[in-house]
């Protein structure tokens, strides 16, 4: 049980890593991450939402889906979970953490359209982990984003001192910076655990 | 309602992955063989058309603040239909894309082309923008499968051609070498290639639009000389 929560916890942060290895909530990945500031702001977020909607589309989709047999309702149900659950977890930090809700700001409801997101909540499914395993796959996979997003974030500030073809300006420039930081997470693909 | 204009807009001056930079997580990740690219931009492409239809007929009677998760529930049910039938009907397609087929649900382009064009736009010319977006985006895909593909293992078309001379129909095919794999930079069917082309392929977009700014600038310019 332990060795398998570590294997689902190393996976998650460093071989399949969500941005470096599966592509999942690259929006927000090259949208929110030209601060560190912000990018670790959305990177908590992030791991908190991801983390919640792991444990309660897991509850959903087991005793009322599943119970019902309505799996085909899956995407619709979870994006509608998410949602809500956005909507909730904005309306609580705006009257008790007013100090974390104005730094998220605007990043805050965009998380309803990360992909990362939705991606854990169908790989959960898909890979028929149990609550625990879930739950753990949820944050932690949260932790890879955050993890990835504060790496972007500090080479994108040193990008912008640094001398390049104007036609890469902005996006460009950037995917190619990414692309040098996959490449440094392919170094964590071989490794296996236990 | 202009289509010439619509059909240039979609495909090259407001793509949605080169110039609108958005929709890029799929795009970057399923970008490997074409028989997925082309897979993943038809069903964008039905799944958008769908979507833009339905969210411009019925535009007038969202009421205003809840029109976000109306849009989201249209598109999931799209997305779910599209899903179902592919697993039934292309399996191999289905597992080649696994988890980004459901993924469309939170696809920017998708919710952006409700949001910005169809809230405003008569149901034909929604329709129009659907299938030109769409197109647009498979375009995208097409050209980076090819490059990734070609670089990566030195093929072409792998599955896509096989499947359309019915050989084999799980999109596992060949494709036809071009030169040995063994010389193929296979890093570039990894995610790294992923990231690289996608910024290699934007900023040549840029750098075209510029050039062909400049030489409109340069044109008009002239005009008024001869003008004066």
């Amino acid at each position: 049980m332990l060795t398998n929560i570590i294997s689902i916890s190393l996976g998650a942060i460093l071989i399949n890593n969500f941005i470096f290895s599966q592509f999942l909530g690259c929006c927000p990945f090259l949208g929110c991450s030209s601060k560190v500031e912000t990018a670790t702001g959305m990177g908590l977020a992030v791991v908190f939402v991801m983390g919640l909607a792991s444990a309660i589309c897991w509850v959903i989709n087991e005793y009322l889906l599943v119970a019902l047999h309505l799996e085909f309702l899956q995407t619709l149900a979870f994006i509608l979970v998410i949602a809500a659950l956005v909507q909730f977890v904005e309306m609580f930090l705006k009257k008790s953490v007013p100090s974390l809700y104005s730094a998220l700001g605007i990043y805050l409801p965009l998380i309803t359209t990360n992909c990362a997101v939705l991606g854990v909540v169908l790989l959960n499914v898909q890979n028929n982990y149990n609550f625990l395993e879930s739950l753990v796959y949820g944050i932690t996979g949260g932790l890879g984003f955050m993890l990835a997003i504060v790496l972007f974030a500090s080479v994108r500030e040193r990008i912008e001192f640094s001398d390049y073809p104007e036609c890469f300006e902005g996006f460009p420039i950037c995917l190619v910076s990414a692309a040098l930081l996959a490449l440094a997470f392919m170094g964590f693909s071989g490794m296996k655990i236990f | 309602m202009n289509i010439k204009k619509q059909f240039k807009e979609g495909l090259i001056t407001n793509n949605p992955v080169l110039v609108q930079l958005i929709g890029m997580c799929a795009t970057m990740a399923i970008t490997t063989t074409l028989f997925n690219g082309v897979g993943m931009g038809l069903s964008v492409l039905i799944i958008l058309t769908c979507c833009n239809v339905v969210v411009s007929a019925i535009r007038k009677i969202i009421p205003n603040e809840i029109r976000l998760a109306i849009f989201v529930v249209i598109i999931a049910g799209f997305v779910t239909i599209v899903d179902l039938l592919l697993k039934a009907y292309i399996p191999a397609l289905s597992d080649a894309l696994g988890v980004f087929i459901p993924l469309i649900v939170v696809n920017c382009i998708i919710i952006g082309r409700a949001e910005a064009f169809c809230q405003k736009n008569t149901v034909g010319a929604s329709f129009f923008d659907g299938i030109f977006q769409g197109l647009g985006y498979t375009l995208v895909l097409i050209v980076m499968c090819v490059f990734r593909e070609l670089v990566g293992s030195g093929r072409f078309g792998g599955g896509l051609i096989d499947l359309a001379k019915g050989i084999t129909m799980d999109g596992t095919g060949a494709g036809i070498q071009i030169f040995p794999e063994t010389y193929g930079a296979s890093i570039m069917t990894l995610p790294f290639g992923g990231f690289l082309t996608l910024g290699l392929l934007i900023a040549v977009m840029q750098y075209a639009l510029k050039k062909s700014a400049k030489k409109q600038e340069l044109k008009a310019q002239e005009e008024k000389e001869v003008e004066e």
